[in-house]
This record gives C-alpha cells, sequence and structure tokens, in this order.
C-alpha cells in the first residue's frame, strides 16, 4: 500500500505472491478435506476449476459429506450471488470485448475485486484484475492438487493462522476505499449488520445484507458521496499520498472514531452496532 | 447426484458472475448510482472480512483469529506493505493459538 510509484509492478507482483502462497495453502486444507470426507477424487479438482469460488466449495463439500447435494447448491448459490453487484462494479475494468468478459467473470473472487477498487488508475486496475485473478485460479488450482496429494498431511489452516490472514488481506485491501467518508459509513454499517445477522441467517445472506448499509446515504451527513462530482467513489485516496484524510472527508470526531473503529475490526462492528 | 450438483453450482456461480458484468452497460445508471457501485462493492467486501473475523459459522470464532486480524490491520492502517500485514495476521493468530489461547 505504501509502494513508491516508481515500481508498481513489482510492489503488484509481490502482493500478488502473497496471496498465491496463502491460496496454495487453503487450497491444499480444500484438497485434504474432500479427501478426508472420502469424496471422489475427481470432485475437488471439478469444483476447484468449475466454482472456484472458496467459502462456497468448503460450505459445500460438508454439505456433500452429510450426504444433501440440495442444500449445497441453495447454500452455495447464496453465499455466490454477491458476484452479480461485483460483476457490475468491474465490469468497466474487464472491458467491452466479449471474451474477455466470458473469461474475466470466472476469474472474479472476492480478493480480485478487493485488489482492482483499490487501483485508481484504469489501465492499473485492468492490468490488476487479470494478474490477480489468474494467479489465484493457478495457485488455488495447484494447492487443492497438493492436497488430494497430501491428503490428511496438510493439517487445519487455522494452526497456521491463515483463517486470519484473508480477513486482514481483505481489510488492507480496502483500506483505501474506507478513506472517503461515505464509503466508510457504508462499509461499516453493512459490516455491522452483516455480523449481527450471522447468527440468524443462513450462510450467504448476512453478507448480502451489507447492501442495506447503502441506505445510510440517506443520512444528510454521508449524502456527500453521491452529490459531490469527486473522481470514483472508491478511488479517491491515492494509494501513496497523504497520510491524512482524503478531500471529502472532515477531520471530525465522528471520522477519527470511524477510523479507529476500522482499525480495529476485532471490536469495531460490535461497538457499531449500538450505533446503527 | 453429486457431479449433478457441482454442474448446478459451477453454472449458476458463473451465471451470477458473467450477468453483473454484461447488466453494466444495459442498465442506463444516473451518476449518483454509477457511484453506488464501488460502495456496494466495498460494503460486501467490509462485510465479509467482518464476519469471517468473528464469526465461525453462526457462532464467535474465539479470540485468536480477531486478535490476528487487528495486528493486520493496524498494520494496514499503518500503511505497511500487503505482505506484512497478511503474515503478521496469520503469524499472530498462530502464535496465539500455540500458547493456548482459542
Amino acid at each position: 500500500m505504501r509502494t513508491p510509484n516508481r515500481t508498481p509492478d513489482a510492489a503488484l507482483l509481490r502482493d500478488a505472491a502473497a496471496i498465491a502462497a496463502a491460496m496454495i495453502a487453503v487450497g491444499a486444507s480444500f484438497g485434504a478435506i474432500t479427501i478426508a470426507y472420502a469424496l471422489p477424487l475427481w470432485l475437488p479438482f471439478a469444483m476447484s476449476t468449475l466454482v472456484f469460488a472458496g467459502g462456497a466449495q468448503f460450505l459445500a463439500v460438508g454439505l456433500f459429506a452429510a450426504g444433501n447435494p440440495i442444500a449445497a447448491i441453495v447454500a452455495g448459490l447464496l453465499l455466490n450471488a454477491r458476484h452479480l453487484p461485483f460483476g457490475l462494479a468491474v465490469s468497466a475494468t474487464i472491458g467491452p470485448r466479449l471474451r474477455d468478459r466470458l473469461i474475466g467473470s470466472h476469474l472474479m473472487t472476492d480478493e480480485v475485486v478487493a485488489f482492482t477498487l483499490r487501483e485508481t488508475d484504469p489501465v492499473r486496475r485492468r492490468r490488476t484484475y487479470w494478474l490477480i485473478g489468474i494467479t489465484l485460479f493457478t495457485s488455488w488450482n495447484a494447492g487443492t492438487a497438493l492436497g488430494v496429494l497430501l491428503g490428511g498431511v496438510t493439517g487445519d489452516p487455522a494452526q497456521l493462522g491463515l483463517d486470519a490472514a484473508f480477513p486482514a488481506g481483505l481489510i488492507a485491501l480496502i483500506l483505501p476505499s474506507l478513506r472517503d467518508r461515505s464509503t466508510r459509513a457504508v462499509a461499516l454499517t453493512g459490516a455491522a449488520l452483516a455480523v449481527l445477522l450471522t447468527p440468524v441467517l443462513p450462510a450467504g445472506m448476512p453478507v448480502l445484507c451489507a447492501l442495506l448499509g447503502l441506505l445510510v446515504l440517506f443520512v444528510p451527513r454521508f449524502r456527500s458521496g453521491l452529490r459531490t462530482p469527486a473522481p470514483a467513489a472508491a478511488s479517491d485516496a491515492t494509494p501513496a499520498a497523504d497520510p491524512g484524510l482524503a478531500s471529502g472527508s472532515a477531520p471530525g470526531s465522528a471520522s477519527s472514531s470511524a477510523s479507529a473503529a476500522a482499525a480495529a475490526p476485532g471490536s469495531a462492528p460490535v461497538s457499531l452496532g449500538g450505533e446503527a | 447426484m453429486i457431479i449433478a450438483a457441482i454442474v448446478v453450482l459451477a453454472v449458476g456461480t458463473y451465471a451470477m458472475r458473467l450477468s453483473g458484468v454484461l447488466l453494466r452497460e444495459r442498465l442506463e445508471l444516473s451518476e449518483p448510482v454509477q457511484r453506488l457501485l464501488p460502495m456496494a462493492a466495498a460494503s460486501l467486501l467490509a462485510a465479509l472480512a467482518a464476519t469471517a473475523t468473528l464469526m465461525e459459522g453462526a457462532a464467535f470464532a474465539g479470540y485468536a483469529r480477531p486478535a490476528g486480524v487487528a495486528i493486520g490491520a493496524v498494520l494496514a492502517w499503518r500503511r505497511a506493505p500487503f505482505v506484512v500485514v497478511v503474515l503478521a495476521a496469520a503469524l499472530s493468530a498462530a502464535l496465539l493459538r500455540l500458547a493456548g489461547i482459542e
């Protein structure tokens, strides 16, 4: 994030390598789990290439193993419904060519979208989308194969702390967007709603309910994100530039408490829940 | 039966991915609504991060994971490189578990 502008591609490659390493490890645990569940050997490969959505894959194999393929379909599709709004957001980045759209759509994951929205320049966005997309597809499938080969040896990803690595990586990627005051209000409200609804709604629904966070834009003080012709809302904080606040946000108590909240997600959604 | 389920899941997932990409230009979105799209994506990603940090299934995920994520998030806030954020989060969660803190 603090990467010097002169070597943007080296920085991007380094980030891609980091996320690839994590994907190989988690992919391996996915492959190993399918073996542990005694599911057919082709299954992890078919899922990692054709479905290519980590969360839905873990959820679905659990339900397959429990003998409930219908539930696997319903839960998996519910979990993946967020890709529709993601597609709306990255459509311009993927570009107008049909071939790019057909292939680029399949590469769409949370991490790709997060990496892409971090960039401001359209050319860099496009490069980032394809580089990260192809990297993740390759590393996820390599990891899956590794997990199938190694079987039980790969162990629990939690022991390596990988369950903490992914949310932390996502937070790092969306932080530049959160420097925009309206986006921050929407995202923190959405995150709080999702956490609060997780115990009561089926998997996938709580994250979709985060879209209701957009309703805070009806609150007059957060409306500026829509009215002022600021450059693309997700991108008005330049990655390298000023550590202060982006032009749109007032350095008042509200925004500094929101910054503190964003920096400590362990407690943030809970404390924000009271406000929301 | 499983193979049919995987095909349905794969086709459905792909359809949702592609439809957003294709719908974008068919929808004549006004300028303010266009600005909602990256906000919507940021909100979904923030919700994913928050639920993945705090929840395991429908229950609280325990302390090691949120603590690791918090350390990573503070580093991200201090503009540490992405690699450092991810490694620090994983390492601190793993060390906490090693120390017996779940």
